[in-house]
């Protein structure tokens, strides 16, 4: 049999995901046994080759071309995992989800106090950027995710349990200290 | 205006718990709360800025900014847009030049909506400066805005007439109508005032909570608390100082039977708030009334005067050494929450109208810690006809589990929309017959309120009382042209988003949550999954700390349990999934700010 695909991906996020999943430690050598890795910045596959059978993403929906790669990685998936705070609620990146994007431009690029030299007054908007969403949606509502995976970032132990649990078939384990609150 | 706040400050004596009448009267004498009096209060009632402004910002009739000299607070209930709302709306909009939320720029004019005003039976209605306007049409809004701009006090304003009964004494003078289509034992005005307190006099107050235990009466607010038993629980209980407070806040949309019982039989009801007090032994009593009733307020306090003129109310009532009891009035200012009895408790306190965490119920712990009974309006006023007529004859009425009678609002599609007094124990059919329903074109009744049930006609045979469906007294009849999702589902759901006090994250959340899945509905993105997830979620607000929030998804889930076939009609059958996203819709807003065109 066939080992298992990986795809992953980061959106609207830091990378702080993809830093725990390198927490993971030495066990990169036994997931590399265990699966195969597609479209990645771990193996900077840029575009999917085949389909995969796992996607993990990483941060939340900003922008027109997140929403894009959420939907490619959909299509190209059979299981999507939202990873981390930002996926599953749209994290830091969302606190601007309660002000007008007008607003948030004009602070940015207009009228912020480290803005210097913007003479001209420009907003960018040159067309090969992505458009920004009217606010910052958790992946969930854009596509289907089929699990959650909480944590800023999720514990590499959580990451290296789920992936097992996803690849081997078996439930995962969860005991009190994982999902107890605070 | 610095002094006007000192003197009103000093007029309720620099009390803390008297916040809330403070901020009622500058509100009414400056239009709204300024900074300066927020910090004059702080100072003077040893209070933080924020504890001031928390009061403040929970109540929607209170307001941190400037409204207009004119405020017209327009009911958006579901009834008022079965009646023809939304061109009332948009004629108030025309004429103004504003928008809902907005004061016109010669700051004279303030265009707001409120949450039902308790004239289900006459809507859409409006509350300017305090006083009601009925029955409004886009016609009549042009008289009353013609009336505005020629600087006419809302007491002189133009008016066809005043409405029945007790609405057109000089001391209402309200175009508001009684609408009393049907009397039973406890509207028939047969007794003369301070009978019953004659009477109780004689007797010690464990026989009078004998006599109203006897009666089997129960709490006429909805939740059906023995009255008896309330009474001894708190008559038990010990504290230096016990309280009677009469919950007269109805605010559960489509209910408006305590309004009636204010207007026509207040004399009844204080002397229901007597007898509990002597039962209970509670020297003090408040008369919690919505704000929305405000008109109501100096023929109250004239009747008040009256009965301690009598002394019915006062020392030594009705000459028993050591019979004391006042009562005094309190707004509130427009929250749904107060109508709760330990919310009703914090606010009559000066706070937030917070529900409290029980127990300590308020039995034990209520009003300023002290052992305090809240009642029903209706209550109180049978529990009057109890003492002078006997618990045996209150029980010979209505059925074994539901004593007595109950007092309905009915109103929606109907002929007769008004109050009906009926013994338990009528049907759902009955009612309609009875308010000139046309039954081949009900499509549904919603009994209790929101808070309540949405019942379809397989169901109508079913008995109002305790045992099967419960109601603090409000039905809704919608006809079969109604869309019971978008203009009622919709409406109620909205009006407890809107009404959540925001202490429970269920009841802060959830409801918008559920929202969110019936615009989707609606807007034909829905899927089969959506209605389960509903039916699912909604079940968390049962974590909620009191029955607002627990009760905050019933148009939702009622409705799919009655009308799941509305839902169905309106899913994607050939999709199992649909987030509901529209990249289209959600980049439209950054390209308008960067003049960009979209591409998809």
């Amino acid at each position: 049999m066939s080992k298992p695909i990986l795809a992953t991906t980061s959106l609207a996020g830091c990378f702080g995901c993809h830093m725990s999943i390198l927490d993971i430690d030495e066990r990169i050598l036994e997931l590399i046994e265990l699966v195969e890795f597609n479209k990645s910045p771990i193996d900077d596959i840029k575009k999917f080759t085949k389909k995969c059978d796992i996607g993990l993403i990483e941060g939340g929906c900003c922008n027109s071309e997140n929403v894009h790669v959420l939907k490619d990685f959909r299509e190209n998936c059979k299981i999507l995992v939202s990873l981390g705070e930002c996926a599953i609620m749209g994290g830091l990146p969302a606190m601007r989800n309660g002000i007008p994007i007008k607003e948030c431009l004009e602070e940015a690029y207009l009228n912020g106090p480290t803005v210097v030299g913007n003479t001209t007054g420009i907003i960018p908007n040159d067309p090969e950027l992505p458009m920004l969403l009217d606010k910052v949606y958790p992946c969930h509502e854009v596509v289907k995710i089929d699990y959650h995976l909480p944590g800023c970032p999720p514990r590499a132990d959580l990451i290296w349990e789920a992936l097992v649990a996803l690849v081997t078939g078996d439930e995962m384990k969860m005991p009190y200290e994982v999902i107890k609150f605070d | 205006m610095k002094t006007a706040t000192i003197k009103i400050i000093e007029k309720y004596k620099k009390d803390k718990t008297r916040l809330m009448d403070i901020l009622i009267d500058i509100q009414s004498e400056i239009g709204y709360i300024p900074p300066h009096a927020v910090s004059q209060i702080a100072e003077e009632l040893h209070m933080s800025e924020v504890d001031v402004e928390q009061t403040i910002s929970f109540y929607h009739f209170f307001s941190l900014k400037p409204t207009g000299k004119y405020n017209i607070y327009l009911n958006n209930s579901a009834v008022a847009t079965m009646m023809g709302r939304a061109e009332v709306a948009a004629t108030f909009e025309k004429e103004l030049g504003i928008k809902f939320g907005q004061v016109t720029a010669d700051g004279m004019i303030g265009l707001f909506e409120t949450s039902c005003i308790g004239m289900n039976d006459q809507e859409p209605a409006a509350i300017i400066n305090n006083l009601i306007f009925t029955k409004l049409t886009p016609f009549r809004v042009k008289e009353i805005i013609r009336d505005i701009r020629e600087g006419k006090r809302v007491e002189d304003m133009f008016y066809a007439s005043y409405g029945d009964g007790k609405n057109a004494t000089e001391l209402i003078k309200s175009v508001v109508s009684n609408n009393i289509r049907k009397i039973g034992p406890i509207l028939e005005k047969k007794n003369k005032p301070g009978e019953a307190i004659k009477k109780i006099i004689k007797m010690s107050p464990t026989e009078v909570i004998d006599e109203v235990k006897k009666s089997g009466i129960r709490g006429r607010g909805g939740a059906g608390f023995p009255t008896g038993l309330k009474w001894e629980f708190c008559r038990m209980a010990p504290g230096e100082k016990k309280y009677i407070l009469c919950n007269a806040d109805e605010g559960e949309p489509g209910t408006f039977k305590d309004r009636v019982i204010l207007t026509e039989l207040p004399r009844l009801l204080f002397e229901g708030m007597v007898i509990a007090g002597y039962a209970v032994g509670a020297t003090e009593g408040i008369l919690y009334i919505r704000y929305e009733y405000k008109y109501l307020g100096q023929y109250l306090e004239d009747i008040l005067d009256k009965a301690r003129e009598k002394n019915y109310l006062g020392k030594n009532i009705g000459g028993k050494k050591g019979f004391d009891f006042d009562i005094r009035i309190q707004y509130g200012a427009g929250a749904y929450v107060c109508g709760e009895e330990s919310a009703l408790i914090e606010s009559a306190e000066g706070k937030r109208g917070e529900p409290r965490d029980r127990p300590p119920f308020p039995v034990e712990k209520g009003y300023l810690d002290m052992p305090t009974v809240v009642n029903n309006v209706e209550t109180l006023c049978s529990v009057v006809k109890v003492i002078l007529n006997g618990g045996e004859w209150y029980k010979s009425f209505g059925t074994t589990e539901s004593t007595g009678t109950k007092l309905l609002s009915i109103s929606g599609d109907c002929r007769y929309p008004g109050v009906y007094e009926v013994v338990w124990g009528f049907s759902v059919n009955d009612i309609l017959d009875m308010a000139g329903a046309t039954k081949s074109d009900v499509q549904a009744v919603q009994v209790g309120g929101p808070s309540g049930a949405i019942i379809a006609p397989n169901e109508f045979n079913r008995i109002l009382g305790y045992e099967d469906l419960s109601t603090g007294g409000s039905l809704i009849i919608f006809g079969n042209h109604r869309d019971i999702l978008a203009d009622v589902v919709m409406n109620f759901t909205e009006f407890f988003i809107e009404e959540s006090c925001g202490s429970c994250s269920t009841c802060r959340i959830v409801p918008s949550i559920l929202k969110k899945k019936l615009e989707k509905i609606l807007n034909a993105r829905g899927v089969m999954q959506d209605i389960d997830d509903m039916v699912e979620w909604g079940k968390i607000l049962r974590a909620s700390r009191c029955g607002l929030g627990q009760t905050a998804a019933n148009p939702i889930l009622s409705s799919i349990k009655n009308f799941r076939h509305l839902y169905e009609e309106k899913i994607q059958k050939n999709k199992s999934f649909d987030s509901g996203f529209d990249l289209n819709a959600a980049v439209k807003e950054s390209c308008e700010a960067t003049g960009r065109v979209p591409y998809i």
